[in-house]
């Protein structure tokens, strides 16, 4: 590979990062308290709320289950309010992190579903309030099964990446499709894929360790 | 300490009529004692635990704790009140991403306490409780009985006035269940805590209750005093809890012979009840001898209630009636327990 080459490749390779990482941290702002306030706000949870809670659940189906590449051009104006442009890279992680909230919100609201109510009983019988429950229950007890969900969401917005060539975006799945198909360079497409691989690979395990790390639930000794 | 006055339950039943756990419960828990419920699975019990710091609302009735209507308490005042009442569980229910030390710390850290005053606190704790070495291990490292002392420190660890135990041995083995009934009793003596208890297993209201409650279909259909309770079972439901930890009553041979009832004709049949320093008066002999009485020992046995020995003997009583009457009103005058069982009819006594 020409040197060219591999410089473009190393563009798009911090293009995707930077996408998927502002991405996906913006998603996790947006996603983790929404995410929480889904999982106590339903009938018979620790702060009902039916009404937040419905209109919450619709709106994030809603973004759920638009294709993201419709979610792209649909939100455009939204974008370009944002960022000033619609297009290029930064003007990507706009719809990046609208997809990225509602999908990690789903997320965090089933880890926090997943503990025990047993132990949220206890903690009321201690005379916690619903934010003390929150804060030094749910989230500690669920971290794992966060963290576990946000390797799936940082995965998944490596996938989406790829899509926003569409608008400008960059990165590695813009590469593979203008250099590696349209202009026909089989070993640009080759080393796109591998650097793909290698970056899932990287994400997965490292937040496999992670959350294997704060999990003491199944200690081995 | 804790009353409950006419206290009701009722959840809304799934299409049919609503489930009443509980029934117009009135009964008065005194302070510093062991008091345990006994009931079979859906009797109430847990309903009737949880109705103290209200994790359950009464639908009818009231708890008092210390004088203080619970139900009437705002989401401020009951957390106040809450912090004064420990609760145990039957699974425990620990944080597992907190060690050991983190769990009994927690209920302090949610009082706001600053970490110092934390740390002298828990420390002593989990001595009382055996598990210094264990002070940061994980729950998933400990064994059950380990995790219940965990639950034991945290309980206590707010320096509660009542401490309610969910079936806390009922996920343990014999051995570990008695070293956590011991355990709860030491602290019920050196602390004076106030222990309400439930289970379904006798044996553990036997080993350390000073009163029991027994609950059947919401309803509180016997209570008192232990020994009583155990000695003289009213409700069928307590007959069959007592009769499940004493191995029934009489052998199948025994009871075959006897009729019941005794108006003066045949030989009574008796059930002397012994108990804590009369367990050891010779009263067989002095009854034969002051009364000349024929006393034929058909069944006995040997028990503890709380520490203390108690033992029942089955005893048939030949001789003239008066005699017997005189027997009887001195052992019923000796604090000794005797019950008329029946008699074994005079042929019977002719041919055995
Ligand atoms: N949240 C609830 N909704 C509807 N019915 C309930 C609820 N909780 C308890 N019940 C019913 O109330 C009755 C009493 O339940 P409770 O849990 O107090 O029984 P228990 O004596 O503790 O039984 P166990 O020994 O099995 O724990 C049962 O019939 C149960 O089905
Ligand atoms: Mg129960």
């Amino acid at each position: 590979m020409s040197p060219q080459l591999l410089s473009l490749l190393a563009d798009a390779t911090l293009q995707t990062l930077w996408m998927v990482g502002a991405a996906g941290l913006l998603g996790t702002l947006g996603g983790l308290p929404l995410g929480v306030l889904l999982a106590v706000t339903g009938r018979g949870d620790l702060l009902p709320h039916p009404i937040f809670n419905r209109v919450a659940g619709v709106v994030v189906n809603a973004a759920r289950s638009t294709p993201f590449i419709i979610l792209v051009v649909a939100i455009i104006p939204f974008t370009r309010l944002v960022t000033g442009t619609s297009i290029g890279t930064t003007a990507a992680i706009v719809p990046l992190t609208v997809a990225a909230v509602p999908f990690i919100a789903r997320i965090v609201e089933g880890a926090v579903r997943e503990v025990d109510r047993g132990l949220i009983e206890a903690a009321e019988a201690m005379g916690a309030t619903p934010w003390q429950i929150v804060a030094k229950v749910l989230l500690p007890e669920a971290l794992s099964g966060i963290l576990l969900g946000l390797t799936l969401a940082a995965v998944s917005l490596i996938g989406y990446s790829a899509m926003v060539g569409a608008v400008g975006g960059g990165g590695l799945g813009d590469l593979g499709i203008r250099y590696g198909y349209q202009r026909f360079l089989p070993e640009v497409m080759a080393a796109v894929v591998l650097v793909l691989i290698v970056l899932v690979q990287l994400i997965q395990t490292g937040g496999e360790a992670l959350a294997r790390r704060v999990n003491k639930r199944n200690l081995k000794t | 300490m804790i009353r409950f006055e006419g206290v009701e339950k009722q959840y809304p039943g799934r299409g049919g009529a609503p489930v009443r756990a509980l029934d117009g419960i009135t009964a008065e828990v005194r302070r510093g004692e062991i008091f345990g419920v006994i009931g079979r699975s859906g009797a109430g019990k847990s309903t009737l635990l949880r109705t103290i710091n209200m994790l359950e609302r009464p639908t009818g009735g009231r708890v008092l704790l210390d004088g203080t209507d619970m139900g009437a308490l705002d989401a401020a005042a009951l957390r106040e009140a809450r912090r004064k009442v420990g609760m145990i569980f039957q699974h425990f229910n620990l944080l597992s991403s907190r060690t050991v030390y983190g769990n009994v710390a927690f209920p302090l850290e949610l009082a706001g306490w600053d970490k110092a005053r934390i740390r002298a606190a828990v420390d002593p704790l989990l001595d009382l409780v055996g598990l210094s070495d264990k002070r940061d291990r994980y729950p998933a490292e400990l064994s059950g009985g380990q995790k219940q002392r965990v639950g034991i420190a945290r309980a206590l660890a707010a320096e509660p006035k009542v401490l309610l135990c969910d079936e806390a041995t009922s996920a343990l083995d014999p051995e570990t269940t008695g070293s956590i009934l011991r355990l709860l009793a030491d602290i019920n003596e050196r602390l004076g805590l106030t222990i309400v208890l439930i289970t379904h297993e006798m044996a553990v209201i036997k080993e350390i209750c000073h009163r029991v409650a027994v609950l059947e279909g919401g309803r509180m259909v016997e209570e008192g005093d232990v020994f009583d309770v155990f000695v003289h079972p009213r409700h069928e439901t307590t007959r069959r809890f007592v009769a499940g930890v004493t191995g029934g009553d009489l052998p199948e041979t025994v009871s075959a012979r006897i009729a019941p009832g005794w108006e003066g004709q045949g030989s009574p049949v008796l059930r002397i009840t012994f108990r804590g320093a009369n367990a050891n008066t010779p009263v067989i002999s002095h009854l034969s001898r002051s009364y000349g009485l024929d006393l034929n020992i058909l069944h006995g046995r040997i028990d503890q209630i709380r520490g203390a020995p108690y033992g029942t003997l089955v005893v048939e009583a030949g001789g003239p009636a008066e005699a017997v009457r005189s027997a009887l009103s001195f052992l019923s005058s000796n604090e000794l327990g005797v019950e008329v069982l029946g008699h074994v009819p005079a042929t019977l006594v002719a041919a055995g």
